[in-house]
């Protein structure tokens, strides 16, 4: 028997958070990649809390807690200090949807323009969860969140924010999901290599706030990418769009929606409008595909 | 090295207390096994040493236990118990249906 | 060396003396100059820094927060619009206890839009857990800024340098440059106790139960009564280093004085023409000019006001639904004393309107004239 991925735990049991997280097996692959030296900024969210109270700590790097939508620019602060001492440590700005795609956005897009020396991670669980489950911009099509309700659910698209990473034209992004932690921790450890900014989306199912019994947080997140919904890719300088998992047979969408109560108020014709625009956006997507 | 504590720790005494909220602990004390209502728990006979259940585990609380027999290193699964928070994940990934799921009695 | 500089360059070679190694800016009027010089500096290598180029003064200080817990030395500078945008990370870097030093040019808040000088915009942060010195002119500034570091990296409390818009920001001084070697003397390398570490890895603001918040705050608290104590030493050992004294306060004729006129900054600065006139009139009046306003140095304060008849207090600000803020935190400085003159206060120059010589006479034969406040505010030449 041969492990696949990295022996080492670099984060501890008895964190707080819910049965399931998929955020909280997000971060346990991306210390795996990572390594010791590494430096982490925590905005507001889940794992804000998850680390544990003070004064606890559950992960075994450095981790500064900071606001809401300041994780870029602590972390490009964070890592010019480092620079002058001449120390080269992995600086990684941990964020929520909600920091990434809303509140932070301007920060993100600052130190993208800026290529500062950081390592941006979004792990998505498309909503504000930390907070009760309200909608974020990376919220999808039609979802149920608190602040929209089944009668008036999501009526935006989920924000293209790999589309708006690559205008930045930053060294690397990529995308990763928990289900395929063999081609998320080869990411980590190759963004981790790359000078300049790097942004990693990572598709984190939450049990709680997508209202699924959370042993199949694992299996949406590896249906989601089987259905093309959210696929495995890399850029480079922006440009150069390449997938790193190409779906022979895609699955149809309602297998990935049916077991959500998020979703659970949808119709056919819901679904096949769902089912539509992942198409529609697949087929958009390929046209970006270096061939 | 994180310190170790048996419980939560609440600072009584100036001198103990850092200058702001650092935290040196870890969060050991925090035995999240007791939030369990399901059990997952390992028929070795069935498992085939894949680790797949330690690969997804989110907690890291599948422990890699390693025994030498005959010379040869093996390793198995080990659910740890005090901090499994029974989500089932392991349950409902293992390729060869080797973990069943019992209602937690503690 | 001694150079013609403005209030605002003064504050760039302030940092540039003491060496800072991370630099975050965004522009706003009228501190762009401060920034502009910082940036040419360390183009040229004059100024070993990392200048991040942020896009807005929120990431501002969220960086240089985070450069500070690493261990470095940081600086930036802004003003009204621009402090206000970063005030939530101002309690950020108080709470991370981050030795944070900032220029902060006073300027009025809009809406309606204004460039000129009022002090509303740092005294809103007075909360913030900063302490908060005000300058009178330039050589001050920049020597301000050599000494906010002292104090701020042995207590683990960011400071702010606050200095006028345009009437020091842009005004030239003869300032005398000290001497590099001489600075580094007195202010060695910054040394942080609990830094970011990969070899030592702690998190730093976990969330926090109402079962130690408390003490937290006590500890800010606790460091910013340390600051007075601080200042004054660093103040005496800034004067045998470079021959200039500077300490919590400033008075001039005031041992003899009957009445006082307790200001700040620039109007002080003006006041002391003041004085002098109305001295050689006869009255016997003085001057107390509040440098560091945070802390709050309320002992000196009761010790200066308890022998006077009348005290004057001139706000360039205002808390709306209160009072002059200088004036409210000398009345409470005050309240409990035995034999506590009558405090009034006057606002005046709200908006950059000019405060000169004769408007603070004005003022003086004005109010002196009055046996006891009849109002909180006493409005200087309101045209409606």
């Amino acid at each position: 028997m041969k492990l696949k991925i990295p022996e080492q735990e670099i984060m501890s049991c008895g964190n707080v958070a819910c049965q399931g997280c998929g955020a909280t097996l997000a971060m346990r692959y991306a210390l795996k990649a990572l390594g010791k030296n590494t430096v982490l900024t925590i905005p507001a969210c889940c794992w804000t809390v998850i680390d544990g109270p003070f004064p606890h700590s559950t992960v075994n790097v450095p981790l500064f807690h900071t606001a809401f939508s300041a994780a870029a620019a602590t972390a490009s602060g964070i890592k010019a200090g480092f620079e002058i001492l001449g120390k080269d440590t992995n600086v990684v700005a941990w964020t929520g949807d909600g920091a990434t795609y809303d509140i932070g956005l301007g920060t993100v897009s600052g130190a993208a323009e800026r290529n500062d020396d950081i390592l941006y991670v979004c792990y998505d669980n498309e909503a504000y969860m930390n907070t009760g489950n309200q909608r974020s911009s990376s919220t999808p099509l039609k979802a149920w969140t608190t602040t929209t309700p089944v009668n008036r659910p999501k009526e935006s698209h989920k924000k293209d924010i790999i589309s708006i990473m690559a205008a930045h034209r930053i060294p690397y992004i990529a995308t990763a999901s928990i289900a395929y932690p063999e081609d998320m921790i080869k990411k980590f450890k190759k963004a981790k290599d790359i000078k300049g900014m790097r942004f990693i989306l990572v598709f984190c199912p939450c049990p709680t706030g997508w209202k699924y019994a959370p042993q199949l947080t694992v299996k949406l997140a590896r249906l989601a990418v089987q259905s093309n919904l959210f696929p495995l890719l890399e850029i480079e300088n922006g440009t150069k769009w390449k997938l790193t998992k190409k779906i022979a047979h895609p699955k149809p969408i309602a297998e990935y929606l049916k077991p959500q109560g998020r979703f659970k108020h949808l119709n056919k014709k819901d679904t096949a409008e769902i089912q539509q625009i992942i198409e529609a956006d697949w087929n958009l997507l390929l046209k970006k595909i270096e061939k | 090295m994180a310190k170790k504590s048996d419980k939560k720790i609440i600072y009584k005494k100036e001198k103990e207390m850092p200058p702001s909220a650092i935290s040196f602990y870890s969060m050991d004390y925090n035995k999240t096994g007791s939030w369990r209502n399901f059990r997952p728990v390992i028929d070795y006979e069935k498992c085939t040493l894949c680790m797949v259940c330690w690969k997804f585990c989110p907690e890291a609380a599948i422990k890699l236990e390693k025994t030498k027999k005959k010379g040869k290193e093996e390793v198995k699964p080990v659910i740890d118990y005090e901090y499994c928070k029974g989500c089932g994940i392991c349950w409902e990934e293992c390729p060869t249906r080797a973990i069943d799921i019992e209602e937690e009695t503690n | 060396m001694r150079k013609v500089l403005t209030g605002n360059h003064a504050l760039s070679y302030g940092a540039k003396l003491s060496r800072a190694q991370v630099i975050s800016a965004y522009p706003i009027t009228p501190q762009t100059e401060v920034v502009e010089l910082l940036s040419q500096m360390c183009a040229s290598g004059e100024l070993k820094a990392k200048f991040i180029k942020v896009e807005s003064e929120h990431s501002a200080m969220a960086s240089l927060i985070g450069a500070s817990a690493v261990g470095v030395r940081t600086f930036t500078a802004t003003s009204s619009q621009g402090l206000a945008l970063m005030h939530e990370m101002l309690h950020w870097a108080a709470g991370a206890r981050t030795p944070v030093v900032m220029g902060n040019i006073n300027r009025a808040f809009a809406p309606p839009w204004s460039v000129w000088t009022e002090q509303n915009d740092s005294l809103s942060q007075r909360d913030t857990g900063w302490m908060q010195l005000y300058a009178q002119n330039n050589q001050e500034v920049l020597d301000s800024v050599i000494q906010a570091y002292k104090v701020a990296e042995s207590l683990d409390l960011p400071a702010m340098v606050v200095l006028a818009a345009f009437v020091l920001s842009h005004t030239s001084e003869t300032v005398d440059i000290p001497a590099q070697e001489k600075v580094d003397e007195f202010l060695p390398t910054y040394k942080r106790e609990y830094k970011l570490d990969p070899d030592e890895p702690h998190a730093f603001g976990g969330l926090t139960k109402p079962d130690n918040y408390f003490e937290l705050r006590y500890k800010i608290q606790k460091a910013m009564e340390k600051a007075l104590n601080k200042w004054e030493e660093v103040g005496e050992e800034f004067e045998a280093f470079f021959g200039r004294k500077y300490g919590l306060v400033e008075t001039y004729k005031v041992s003899d004085a009957k009445n006082l006129i307790v200001s700040s900054a620039t109007i002080a600065s003006t006041a002391r023409n003041a004085v002098d006139s109305l001295r050689e009139k006869g009255k016997k009046v003085g001057l107390l000019r509040i440098r560091v306003f945070r802390p709050f140095p309320a002992e000196m304060i009761r010790r200066i006001l308890s022998s006077v008849d009348k005290v004057i207090v001139i706000d360039r600000n205002i808390g709306f639904g209160s009072s002059g803020i200088f004036c409210q935190e000398v009345k409470a400085a005050m309240y409990n004393e035995k034999n506590t003159p009558p405090i009034f206060g006057v606002i005046a120059g709200l908006g950059g309107r000019d405060v000169t010589s004769k408007n603070i006479i004005e003022i003086y034969e004005d109010v002196i004239k009055m046996e006891e406040p009849e109002s909180d505010i006493i409005w200087k030449d309101l045209k409606i």
